[in-house]
């Protein structure tokens, strides 16, 4: 049988109730059942976690960063989509 | 197992043994938290560990030194991972974020190493007057290590330049010792222990210790693998490979089966 270090998996891991799971690292596990057993092992020793989420790595798709400045450009010349764009007068309450 | 491996067995009690188990389950992690920050840069991690059974990658320096004595178990707690902390706080801060990321995980347990380590050689040192001759051996024989470990002085440091402008290194080695050394020697002396340097000396004026000369011819050569314990620690991390390889294929094997059944299912 070949020794193989196995697929790596991205872990993702939700320290509260509520809370969205973050990521924080990755394990090389034969299946997703041990890549979950092994990212307790290694990123949750000290109650850092009550969920684990494990994505097979290769199974991300990322922007591209050399294209961030252009592909987020769009969000940047919109400052009437934030609140503080709108001048409302001092008088005015609850708004 | 490797060489200090021996010393879980040997524990003076079972909270003392549990506790040496969770640090090296700890330093499992770190290891594979670096192995995963170096396979980002596209490196296959079997490509890494060959490159380390063969002798190709290199390793700190520390782990070139025997652990002859309980105590060394304290004193490498307390001041090799103590220099780890200074160095690797540094680092945490560093550009390249899989590093960095990993370096901020491992100084929050290494603080965890450092007191435990503390606490062996304060226990040591308030025992018997064998048990502090141990406790101040162990100090004697691991304290040039542990200065060294930080890497050689400026003038003599290959590597700095690059990962200085890279702003993955952001101190130099010299400046990260002498934060060591001014944290540590008052520790060893609030526990009664003295560092074994005679041109060891507090300048008020520039409120910093002066050391002694460091022995570099020493550092090179363990470096260039002619340490104490370079072959042996080798060979053991050969062997604990090769040992592992049962679990590996185990654990592949009942994968592969999970995976059939789920598909008869």
């Amino acid at each position: 049988m070949e020794d193989t270090q196995w697929p790596v998996w991205e872990v993702f891991v939700q320290g509260n109730p509520g809370i969205p799971h973050k990521h924080v690292g990755n394990v090389h596990a034969p299946d997703a059942e041990m890549a979950i057993q092994n990212a307790r092992d290694v990123y949750t020793r000290r109650s850092e976690g009550i969920s684990i989420w494990v994505v097979p790595s290769n199974a991300i798709s990322a922007s591209s960063p050399e294209d961030q400045g252009a592909f987020f450009e769009p969000s940047n010349d919109k400052p009437y989509r934030h609140p503080t764009f709108y001048k409302i007068p001092d008088g005015v309450k609850y708004l | 197992m490797l060489p200090e491996g021996n010393w879980i067995t040997r524990a003076p009690n079972l909270r003392r043994k549990a506790i040496l188990l969770a640090k090296v389950q700890d330093e499992g992690g770190h290891g594979l938290y670096l192995y995963s920050a170096a396979e980002t840069l596209g490196v296959d991690r079997t490509e890494l560990l060959s490159q380390l059974h063969t002798g190709k990658a290199k390793y700190s320096s520390i782990f070139n030194y025997p652990t002859l004595s309980w105590a060394d178990i304290g004193a490498i707690g307390w001041l090799v991972d103590g220099a780890a902390i200074m160095n690797q706080t540094v680092l945490a801060r560093g550009s390249y974020g899989p590093y960095s990321r990993a370096m901020v995980r491992i100084c929050k347990e290494e603080s965890f190493h450092n007191r435990q380590g503390y606490e062996i050689m304060m226990t040591l040192a308030q025992g018997t007057p064998e048990q502090k001759a141990m406790a101040q051996d162990a100090l004697n024989r691991w304290w040039w290590p542990a200065v060294m470990m930080l890497g050689p002085s400026d003038d003599k440091s290959p590597n700095s330049d690059q990962l200085m402008r890279w702003k993955v290194k952001l101190e130099s080695n010299d400046a990260i010792r002498e934060r060591f050394i001014d944290r540590t020697v008052p520790q060893a002396e609030f526990i009664g222990l003295k560092v074994p340097d005679k041109d060891m000396k507090f300048n008020e004026k520039t409120g910093h210790y002066t050391h002694g000369e460091i022995n570099w011819d020493e550092f090179f050569e363990v470096i260039k693998g002619n340490g104490p314990c370079n072959a042996k620690r080798l060979k053991d991390r050969v062997e604990a490979d090769k040992k592992g390889r049962w679990v590996r294929e185990a654990a592949t094997a009942y994968a592969a089966k999970q995976a059939k059944e789920r598909e008869i299912a």
